[in-house]
């Protein structure tokens, strides 16, 4: 009598793997709801940068390969570092802003074009604008890996110290601007 | 149309191979053989669950010269470890330092493991009880055959061939 009431499992057990399937599927619903969103990237590695010295670089000049863009002549100054290529197209949708940023706003913005073609990074000026004042030309990720970025766009806060300040991965925009890196421009 | 696509898929795979290896020239085979162990512990950031000797990223492809230069530079294996996790963090590398952000890491299999192993020791322990059950007592036993000629009666003489 008794084995035969053991051997008969519980509601609760019988329903325990739809109750662990339903939770993870709405674990993987919220987490997939937050990437959606913009709140969430698992793909993103936290930088090793903020609170440290800027890594120096020295690169052509995509305006003018004989000439070079050094990061130290910008000490002194806060500034943006903006890493793109033609070939990338959050690149293109975050230029409208970069353009208002240079132009309305005064915003130093130093560009480094990263594994482009020149005649392609210089049709995309032609076409949309240079918000840039200076472009660094980095075909071989010399200061991208310096930097340790790893997709484009990426976009980097230092300070008149040369400290950097803030970073974000992805497009730069309205939202984002406020959120990280209005304050250090008031 | 079969041929076709074999013709097509071989210079898919031809072109891959194409542009992952480049050749690099050593002074020594111990430079060697620290970049080919290197290339495989360094993470790429772009296909996240390759290293960089598998991906064929361009940001693998610079990594890889990176790693080359450094090596020609005489850095040891800690030091191009430690370059690139001064710019890319740990992540970038297959075997992580043990500290608390990386105890889950390290000692998480271990764990699923003795769990696992614990769950199915209990499991099987359960088995052998319900086994022993089985055994019938003398009077349990009496009971079942009375049970079993009670339905061979009550069943139809036809019925057997159906």
């Amino acid at each position: 009598m008794n084995t035969t009431v053991n051997n008969k499992p519980s509601l609760l057990r019988r329903l325990a793997p739809l109750i662990i399937f339903a939770a993870i599927a709405a674990l993987f619903m919220y987490m997939l709801n937050r990437m959606n969103q913009g709140e969430y990237n698992p793909r993103s590695v936290p930088t090793e940068f903020i609170g440290k010295p800027a890594p120096v670089f020295s690169l052509p000049n995509l305006l003018d390969m004989e000439s070079k863009v050094n990061s130290s002549d910008l000490l002194g100054k806060v500034w943006l570092l903006n890493v793109w290529g033609s070939w990338c197209v959050e690149c293109w949708r975050e230029h409208e802003f970069l353009l208002e940023l240079s132009r309305y706003r005064g915003v130093t913005i130093v560009g480094i074009n990263w594994r482009d073609e020149v005649a392609d990074a210089m049709n995309m000026l032609q076409r949309s604008g240079n918000p840039f004042t200076h472009i660094a030309y980095d075909p071989q990720s010399e200061a991208v890996i310096e930097w340790g970025v790893y997709g484009a766009p990426e976009t980097f806060l230092i300070d008149e110290n040369g400290i950097v300040r803030e970073k974000h991965a992805g497009a730069m925009n309205e939202q984002v601007w406020q959120a990280k890196f209005a304050s250090y421009f008031r | 149309m079969k041929s076709v696509i074999a013709v097509i898929f071989l210079f898919m795979t031809a072109n891959s191979f194409a542009s992952t290896i480049e050749t690099f020239k050593f002074e020594n085979a111990e430079q060697e053989a620290l970049y080919q162990s290197l290339i495989v512990e360094l993470r790429c950031l772009v296909c996240q669950n390759q290293s960089i000797a598998d991906s064929n990223a361009e940001l693998a492809q610079d990594m890889r010269r990176k790693t080359y230069e450094l090596i020609m530079a005489g850095k040891s294996e800690r030091e191009i470890m430690d370059f690139m996790a001064e710019r890319y963090g740990d992540f970038m590398l297959y075997r992580p330092p043990m500290e608390p952000m990386t105890w889950a890491l390290w000692f998480g299999p271990v764990i699923v493991l003795v769990v696992g192993f614990v769950f199915a020791m209990r499991l099987i322990r359960r088995q052998e009880k319900t086994a022993v059950t089985e055994d019938l007592s003398g009077h349990d036993l009496e009971r079942l055959k009375e049970l079993q000629s009670e339905t061979a009666a009550s069943k139809q003489p036809g019925e057997k061939k159906s």
